[in-house]
């Protein structure tokens, strides 16, 4: 066998491809599914305390202060384990899909909430002014007129934090979800040969790159249109 | 609530497993001294290639920039630790944190340099290569200057969010601070241990957090 066909047999196995294809794309379908729900519950969750802050109750801004500071400080990973391994103790056993999922969405919601924050906060007085005394209520206000200019300026910057706390579905493989990342090192594992890694490779890939692009494009297109 | 102090506080265990934590606690301040410096360089590197004249020098840079953009950490981290072997390449852990640290830190720290160098006008290019500055001085002394302070804040949050990563080398047996804690918490059954761990990492990055939330809400004003 020359280097170059031992490198082939190693890396691009046509058999393990084969075997272990049905794994690979189950993977994949499983990383998107959480991918798809931490992005829908942690953006809205983000939301919702954004414009709870606006409310301006010290004691309920305190919390959300103290909740966006612990998410945004400690390692996605120390919170998994922590709640992975300590609630079966007290009593609460979840799923490694569910504590993956909470997690995520409670890291996503405290980036977003600080971006949507920011947004809010970008929107002149003189627009909460007028509308007041043309009769709005605040709420009415802050939905319909300040939420909607906010909501403009905070898009790229959503995305790409977006984009980078959806990656960390691969820390589910720690605590033994079903993802993409477990399924290939396990695949690797049984079969002896890097190919299932490859293809793990390829399939982050080709999941992520266009949503990479993606990103890249919303940034320059509200880039241009705010200036 | 008993319960729930005794499995996730509870202090004799944290002492017990103090020195094994404190020594995880020195090897991720280590390792950020390697990794963060790595990533700074390889990102300048990075920005400054994305931005050459040479188109084929160009394409490659955003090639690179958008692999390693789009692989989660973790899978590059396992992919590089599990994958090199199979090619007869021996490493250790704390090699392969380094390299995957590296490719992925590069592309990041590279495109917040470049969106910074991008943000000073041609105007300053033009009037210092006018007075005599070669490419290069214009570049170091001009415009560089410039485009680090006017990032400063972006640099400083990528910077942080390197130091979380730096837990997931607990994942290949790097022996730092998730690793140890989690060790002790295999041991003691009991997740004390990694509170601790978290707690430490809360002392290190809470008041960088707290200053760049700050920072952010004054600029939007």
């Amino acid at each position: 066998m020359t280097q170059y066909e031992r490198f082939l047999d190693t890396f691009f196995n046509p058999a393990v491809m084969a075997k272990y294809l049905p794994n690979i794309v189950e993977g994949l379908l499983v990383t998107c599914q959480i991918a798809i729900l931490v992005v829908v519950s942690g953006i809205l969750f983000g939301l919702a305390l954004a414009l709870l802050r606006s409310y301006r109750w010290t004691p309920v801004n305190l919390f959300i202060i103290f909740f966006v500071d612990m998410c945004r400080a400690l390692p996605p990973l120390v919170l998994i384990l922590i709640l992975y391994f300590g609630l079966p103790n007290v009593g609460l056993t979840m799923s490694g899909y569910v504590v993956l999922w909470l997690v995520l969405t409670c890291v996503l919601a405290a980036f977003s909430e600080e971006i949507f924050w920011a947004g809010i906060l970008s929107v002149d007085k003189g627009q909460w002014m007028a509308s007041r005394s043309t009769g709005m209520s605040y709420t009415q206000t802050l939905l319909n007129v300040v939420l909607p200019q906010a909501i403009r300026m905070t898009i790229p910057p959503l995305t790409n934090r977006t984009i980078a706390i959806t990656k960390n579905t691969a820390l589910g493989m720690v605590i033994g979800v079903d993802e993409l990342l477990n399924e290939a090192t396990t695949a690797q594992a049984f079969s002896g040969n890097a190919t299932p890694l490859m293809m793990g490779a390829i399939a982050y890939l080709m999941l992520f790159v266009p949503v990479v692009y993606l990103g890249r494009y919303i940034e320059h297109r509200f880039a241009w249109r705010k200036a | 609530m008993d319960a729930l102090l005794h499995q996730f506080f509870n202090f004799d265990i944290m002492m017990q497993a103090s020195p094994i934590i404190l020594r995880g606690f020195g090897m991720t301040l280590l390792l950020c001294l390697v990794v963060v410096p790595m990533g700074l360089l390889g990102g300048l590197v990075v920005a400054l290639a994305s931005l050459s004249s040479v188109r084929a020098v160009r394409w490659t840079t955003i090639i690179f920039v958008d692999l390693f953009r789009a692989i989660p950490p973790l899978a590059l981290l396992i992919f590089i630790s599990a994958g090199l072997p199979f090619a007869d390449i021996r490493i250790s852990p704390f090699t392969a944190v380094c390299i995957s640290f590296l490719l992925n830190n590069s592309a990041y720290y590279g495109e917040i340099y470049r969106s910074g160098i991008e943000s000073i006008g041609s105007g300053q290019t033009d009037a210092s290569r006018s007075t005599g500055l070669s490419a290069a001085q214009t570049m170091a002394y001009v415009i560089l200057p410039q485009a680090v302070r006017n990032v400063l804040p972006d640099l400083v949050s990528n910077t942080v969010e390197v130091v979380k990563l730096t837990s997931l080398a607990s994942v290949v047996a790097f022996a730092e601070l998730l690793y140890a804690a989690d060790m002790a918490r295999s041991v003691t059954y009991n997740a004390s241990p990694i509170t601790f761990a978290a707690v430490l990492y809360l002392v290190v990055l809470w008041p960088v957090v707290r200053l760049l939330s700050r920072l952010e809400n004054k600029i939007q004003n």
